[in-house]
């Protein structure tokens, strides 16, 4: 038993990782509280309306019909990469995974732009399952590099051919993985946004949007938020339960092997051609798109702003501002809460630690109005504030923060820290000299990872920017909405520039390089 | 320096920075915030790009700064509400006049000067002197003249609940500028033929966003027709080129509640701390350089209310419309219509 888990953790910690598990319950709690000012009698009318049926349907239609096409296309995609001696593995592997530094309502921009018949629902399945599906790609890809190669070769040595093999076997031990993914993948299209909002598809989010835009009282939108936030926790308890259950033992102990990879012969070409079409669906179109938009002349009706340099500037300025500051509040809040969950045992870092993994459940539209809400009745100096943004920025990715920043504190050994303690250091003495250093590149990609996702977020920024701010996200959103897409295009150009690159900078210094 | 340790100290670099700018960020926002201190606070519910031509050009001839923060004009309506006699806003502008209205009954709008309020026609500002008309819109049909032909029109917008209109018609429920539409017909109909009104569209109407996704699918011809304003249209026409765009505009006359025109204001807020220079913006925004300059701008579509400006050569003439004579008291604050918007379940 090491050092960590027999002391009571630090007060001041505890006190600072409460802060955080304080920040997320707060914007639940003010809309749970808004929407019980509606009265029951209302609430039921509001409720149990055919509207609210249309976007049950809508939205669990959607989820339905992009589970498919993204287990289909993802598992494919892995197996290929995974387990065939299929050329170009190594790019392969990398362009399946970029689609995710692409932010959907960018993607979404780029679709809308091609052919405003790319709306609605088919346009919604098309833009959902190209940014959401390394959601699924990467669990199956790492759950095919880690199963045992002996139970597939045992069932082959007992007379199943290849595809029976792979559906009596592989499938079976992926089930945890695919599970696990989908319900990501139904939780980002339930919390989606701007997406929607441009592709014209009607979803809880959008709706909330419309109801809060045409209405002079906030109780309806938070009703709405309610059963938005629930649909989104079912979803999370899902996937917490999936992860749970994510191991398939193997009793033997030996060094595992890499399955051999399948010789692939002349189907080589059309695997070939099928990874191609891919890239080119959920990168080449987007940002080919968004090239073919800078070159574009835009007249003035209706470009918000002439598109030039000290505009850009300017909008790349405040996006980075306040993306720095919010990833700044993220960190402080995670750093505390990573240490105790790797640091100490006990039922109150536990408990904050789940109540901080809630906020993936919480949709940024419902979080957005909630604070500006709570903000301009109790807290009216925070309000319309570039700190309350980078505040609720902090909330709606914690999460995320939270992950790499446990993760980072994982990977240091504990020898060197125990030493410290024993030498006689105290924990703070002892994190600022020992841990922090060596936890250093993870906890720097982990900031790395909190701001590319801040840069890209939409909806809080165009419900809370200041007065005056205008960030990249809220140019190409106010651009696309009135079709002015060449005007959009410079920012939207911009963005997807900044979250490749950092993506491109993170998987070089911090991506296992783990195929052959 | 050996390389292991080089590689950590460059990983710390994003810490650092986020710790700067914890740091860092609020001094700089103290700063920035001291030195705009005089800047006029404008809630803006009109276009952006109309709003960045009207306060450059107030700026550049007055040396007043304005800051914008814009959405839609019920819910700045609401957040002034809210907001109360502690509001950071010195003017409200919005393209629809119910949003006014509402203000001016919460007692939250201060007097317009006089001078500026004898630069429109009197009909078109409030009666009670406290915001002052700016420019106007009107609502129309637009059509694809591929999948109807003008002559099968309705007389009337309330005609487009008729059976023969299923999937034939388009609308945007959740625009602002439609809520004063149900306020008209309200106005002039009463409480029940409105809901059976809105419930025979939401059964026959396709569904869109906005007035500018309206425009844009009657024009790829997905649906024969919709209800905007025609700015929308006069925009869409500007941005593609009358060549490449199919989408044409027809008005509805003799004085029906589709053929409304809606009241575009300004007022000042009678919390603002800034009033001398509210008052000089909205003078401004009535001047005659001014509305001239919006009308020839190719930006705005919008009918100068200014005696003796010409809208732009787009737009059919004022005085050849035939809105429905329905007073902007009478148009109301558009509360009522919201109400039944939901309750026909097109919200």
């Amino acid at each position: 038993m090491s050092w960590t888990s027999t002391r009571r953790p630090p007060a001041a910690l505890v006190a600072a990782a409460a802060v955080a598990g304080l920040l997320v319950l707060i914007p639940i709690a003010w809309t749970a509280g808004l929407a019980a000012g509606v009265g029951p009698a209302d609430a039921a009318s509001l409720l149990f309306r055919p509207l609210v049926g249309e976007l049950l349907l809508n939205t669990l239609g959607l989820i339905a019909a992009t589970a498919v096409v993204t287990t289909i296309v993802a598992t494919a995609a892995a197996w290929f990469v995974e387990r065939t001696d299929l050329p170009g593995r190594r790019l392969w592997a990398v362009l399946a995974v970029v689609p995710l530094a692409i932010p959907s309502f960018i993607a979404s921009f780029a679709w809308v732009s091609m052919s405003p018949a790319l709306q609605d629902f088919g346009g919604a399945l098309l833009v959902v399952s190209c940014s959401y599906f390394p959601l699924i790609y990467l669990p199956v890809a790492a759950a095919l590099r880690g199963m045992d190669p002996a139970l597939e070769e045992t069932a082959r040595g007992l007379g199943l051919g290849p595809w029976r093999s792979f559906a009596r076997v592989v499938l079976p031990q992926l089930r945890p993985a695919l599970l696990g993914g989908i319900l990501l993948v139904a939780l980002n299209t339930l919390t989606e946004f701007g997406a929607f909002a441009l592709l014209r598809f009607r979803t809880f989010t959008t709706e909330i949007f419309a109801i809060y835009r045409t209405s002079y009282d906030s109780s309806e939108a938070a009703l709405f938020g309610m059963v938005l936030i629930l649909l989104c926790l079912l979803c999370l308890a899902g996937e917490q339960w999936a992860r749970g259950n994510a191991r398939y033992g193997r009793v033997a102990r030996g060094a595992a092997r890499r399955t051999p990879p399948v010789a692939l012969g002349w189907f080589r070409l059309p695997v070939l051609a099928g990874f191609a079409v891919l890239a080119l669906v959920t990168l080449g179109a987007p940002l080919g798109m968004i090239l073919y938009w800078c070159t574009q002349h835009n007249s003035a009706a209706t470009s918000v702003a002439a598109v030039n340099l000290p505009a850009l500037a300017s909008a790349t300025w405040s996006s980075v501002r306040l993306a720095l500051g919010g990833t700044a509040i993220a960190m402080a809040l995670a750093l505390p809460l990573g240490f105790l969950a790797t640091r100490y045992d006990g039922r109150l870092i536990a408990l904050l630690e789940r109540t901080a993994y809630l906020a993936q459940g919480l949709p940024g539209i419902v979080v957005a109005l909630s604070m500006v809400s709570l903000t301009i009745t109790l807290l009216r100096p925070l309000y319309q504030s570039a700190a309350l943004l980078m505040i609720v920025y902090a909330i709606l990715f914690l999460p995320l923060a939270l992950v790499s920043v446990r993760a980072a504190f994982g990977q240091v050994q504990r020898g060197l820290e125990e030493a410290s303690r024993a030498a006689g250091l105290g924990w703070f003495a002892t994190s600022l000299r020992i841990l922090l250093p060596l936890a250093a590149p993870g906890l720097g990609a982990a900031a790395a990872m909190v701001f590319v996702s801040v840069v890209t977020e939409l909806t809080a920024t165009l419900l809370m920017a200041p007065i005056g701010t205008r960030t990249l996200a809220v140019q190409v959103w106010a651009n696309t909405t009135t079709l002015a897409f060449a005007a959009a295009a410079p920012y939207a150009a911009l963005m997807a520039a900044l979250s490749l690159l950092s993506a491109w900078v993170l998987a070089r210094r911090f991506g296992a390089a783990h195929l052959p | 320096m050996s390389p292991s340790f080089r590689r950590n100290h460059y990983a710390q670099l994003p810490v650092l920075a986020a710790l700067a700018a914890l740091l860092g960020v609020p001094a700089v926002m103290n700063t920035a915030q001291a030195a705009d201190a005089p800047a006029l606070i404008l809630y803006s519910a009109q276009h952006e790009q109309v709003i960045d031509m009207l306060t450059d050009a107030f700026t550049k001839e007055t040396g007043i700064k304005v800051k914008a923060h814009e959405g839609e004009g019920p819910d700045i309506a609401n957040q002034l509400v809210q907001e109360g006699a502690s509001s950071p806003a010195d003017i409200f502008m919005t393209e629809n006049s119910p949003e006014l209205v509402l203000l001016d009954e919460k007692g939250l709008l201060a007097p317009v000067d006089a001078g500026t309020l004898a630069a429109v026609p009197r009909e078109d500002s409030a009666p009670s002197g406290d915001w002052v008309g700016v420019l106007a819109r009107e609502n129309v049909l637009t059509f694809n003249p591929a999948l109807i032909k003008e002559d099968a029109l309705p007389v009337s917008m309330l005609d487009l609940v008729k059976p023969e209109w299923k999937g034939k018609i388009a609308i945007a429920p959740s625009d602002s500028d439609f809520l004063p539409l149900v306020s008209a017909v309200l106005a002039e109909k009463g409480h029940d033929a409105t809901l059976a009104w809105l419930k025979g569209l939401k059964a026959n109407a396709q569904i869109f966003d906005d007035d500018e996704g309206v425009v844009a699918a009657v024009d790829r011809g997905s649906v024969a027709t919709g209800i905007i304003n025609s700015y929308y249209w006069a925009r869409l026409l500007t941005e593609q080129g009358a060549a490449k765009t199919h989408a044409k505009v027809y008005h509805f006359t003799n004085g029906d509640a589709g053929a409304l025109v809606n009241i575009s204001g300004a007022g000042i807020l009678a919390s603002s701390k800034n009033k001398e220079a509210a008052q000089r913006f909205l003078a401004f925004l009535v001047a005659k350089p001014t509305q001239t300059m919006l009308a020839q701008s190719d930006v705005d579509f919008e009918y100068p209310l200014a005696a003796g400006v010409a809208v732009n050569s787009l737009m059919k003439p004022r005085a050849d419309l035939q809105p429905p004579a329905i007073s902007l008291t009478k148009l109301g604050d558009d509360q009522p219509a919201a109400k039944l918007l939901r309750e026909a379940g097109l919200i």
